[in-house]
């Protein structure tokens, strides 16, 4: 039987509330795939695109960005500033033909374990559907 | 002491580089008792086969201009890596593979295509291609491959400096020779004849803390020549590029487009220049700011005009 493909996804969660809630995720043992690769950032506004960039560029088949609910940010905006910049690293994906499943910006409270749950799966989901990205092996195909 | 051979070459590029050196004028003159040009497809009447005839390292620099698109480029950036004691990518296309790395937006296939093809004035009913082989009666004819990607010079050879601009302006270019004359080199890997703070900071222009809530193209506004253009709504890559052009463009009333390349320690232009971009967005709801981001028609070649081979991710997907 073939292996199913695994898709690779870095997940920059929150600290406040993203990454609270996919600790509590863990801590109501709900059942969830283990795809995504958190890494805790102070706030989504902190993500840079250059790291979404390196992710892909790296090996990533997905790259998640979760923060707190618009209007509950602890920085009090910092996740409106992702969405402006979230919006125009669409369109920049868009045009690098990377379909934009691969890439997300959500919204997951403190209290919403089971919305991250929710979340990654349809996430690992959608991108097992799509395949590999294979940025990295692509490239060096294409010189 | 003799004097430093130099070397300058041209590989995928319009050209521009070599006229700025020339462009030196009477300083030209005054330089030649202090080098001796070994080769300069520009001005001088070398052949390949006298650089390939010189021991390795009889060089001591080679400015080499142009990004790496077919297999002669390839062959010259051995030739002259093997060649010089230093190679200088020179010009935004050997640094970051400049406009012809847009190619990276389209296959190989794709560029035959509209090349051969597609425009309104090519006449090809036979469908003519270029090959790299051609068997003509009297013998094997053979013209460099074209390739899928083009790529900057450092990803095809080792590279000691690189010296930023499309093109370089004068009065740096003098400052690299006069640099390389002194003998007191930089580390490795540095970036020659350029500031290390951003564009903003040799800007003329007025600039307040106003945020953008419509962006314009240059052909649809004539801006005020004193204040910020960013802060007009025109997209201008000062924040997110290397100073030390002098803000010529900006001079002439046009924005700039990110030639010098990225600031010291950023990995990937466009990214940053999004950022900045973003930051400016006057719009708080999603639809508005979905409308602005969607007002930036074309983002690669818009945050990746010069940059796309050296960019994290250098090449669209097929």
């Amino acid at each position: 039987m073939a292996t199913r493909f695994e898709p690779k996804i870095v997940g920059f969660l929150c600290r406040w509330c993203a990454y609270t809630g996919a600790d509590l995720a863990g801590l109501s043992r709900i059942n969830y795939p283990p795809n995504v690769t958190p890494i805790r950032v102070n706030c989504s506004g902190r993500v840079d695109p250059t790291l979404v960039l390196k992710a892909l560029a790296e090996g990533a088949d997905g790259v998640l960005i979760a923060g707190c609910h618009p209007g509950d940010c602890h920085y009090i905006n910092g996740n409106v500033k992702m969405i402006r910049r979230f919006k125009l690293l669409q369109r920049l994906l868009d045009q690098f033909g990377i379909e934009r499943e691969r890439v997300r910006l959500e919204w997951v409270s403190a209290s919403e374990g089971g919305r991250y749950a929710m979340i990654v799966e349809s996430m690992t989901e959608e991108i097992r559907a799509l395949g590999p990205l294979n940025w990295k092996r692509e490239m060096v195909i294409a010189a | 002491m003799t004097n430093p051979k130099i070397a300058f070459n041209w590989a995928s590029s319009c050209g521009g580089c070599e006229i700025a050196v020339l462009e030196l004028g009477a300083k030209l003159v005054e330089l030649k008792d202090k080098i001796d040009i070994v080769f300069w497809p520009v001005a001088l009447d070398f052949k390949y086969s006298d650089v390939e005839g010189m021991p390795d390292k009889s060089i001591d620099v080679t400015f080499f201009n142009g990004a790496i698109q077919n297999s002669e480029n390839q062959h010259l950036a051995q030739l002259f890596r093997a060649k010089s004691k230093i190679l200088i990518a020179f010009g935004a296309c050997a640094q970051m593979g400049g406009i012809p790395a847009l190619a990276n937006t389209k296959s190989k296939e794709q560029i035959f295509n509209s090349s051969y093809k597609e425009t309104p004035t090519t006449d090809n009913p036979q469908n003519v291609r270029p090959e790299s082989k051609f068997y003509a009666p009297e013998g094997e004819l053979t013209i460099p491959e074209f390739y899928n990607r083009v790529r900057t010079l450092d990803q095809v050879v080792d590279v000691d400096y690189y010296v930023p601009g499309c093109p370089p302006v004068g009065n740096q270019i003098e400052k690299v020779v006069g640099t390389i004359l002194s003998g007191l080199l930089p580390p490795k890997g540095a970036v020659l004849g350029a500031s290390d703070k951003s564009l903003c900071h040799e800007c003329k222009l007025e600039k307040t803390d106003r945020k953008v809530s419509k962006l314009v193209r240059t052909y649809e506004t004539i801006p005020d020549p004193k204040r910020c253009l960013l802060e007009q709504g025109i997209i201008c890559m000062g924040p997110a590029t290397r100073g030390g052009c002098g803000a010529i463009c900006l001079d002439a009333n046009s924005p700039c487009r990110g030639c010098y390349g990225p600031l010291p320690n950023v990995i990937d232009q466009g990214a940053k220049m999004l950022s900045a971009l973003a930051s400016i967005f006057d719009a708080e709801s999603e639809e508005d700011i979905q409308k602005l981001a969607d007002s930036v028609v074309d983002p690669i070649g818009t945050f990746y005009r010069f940059g796309l081979a050296r960019s994290l991710l250098k090449r669209t997907q097929e």
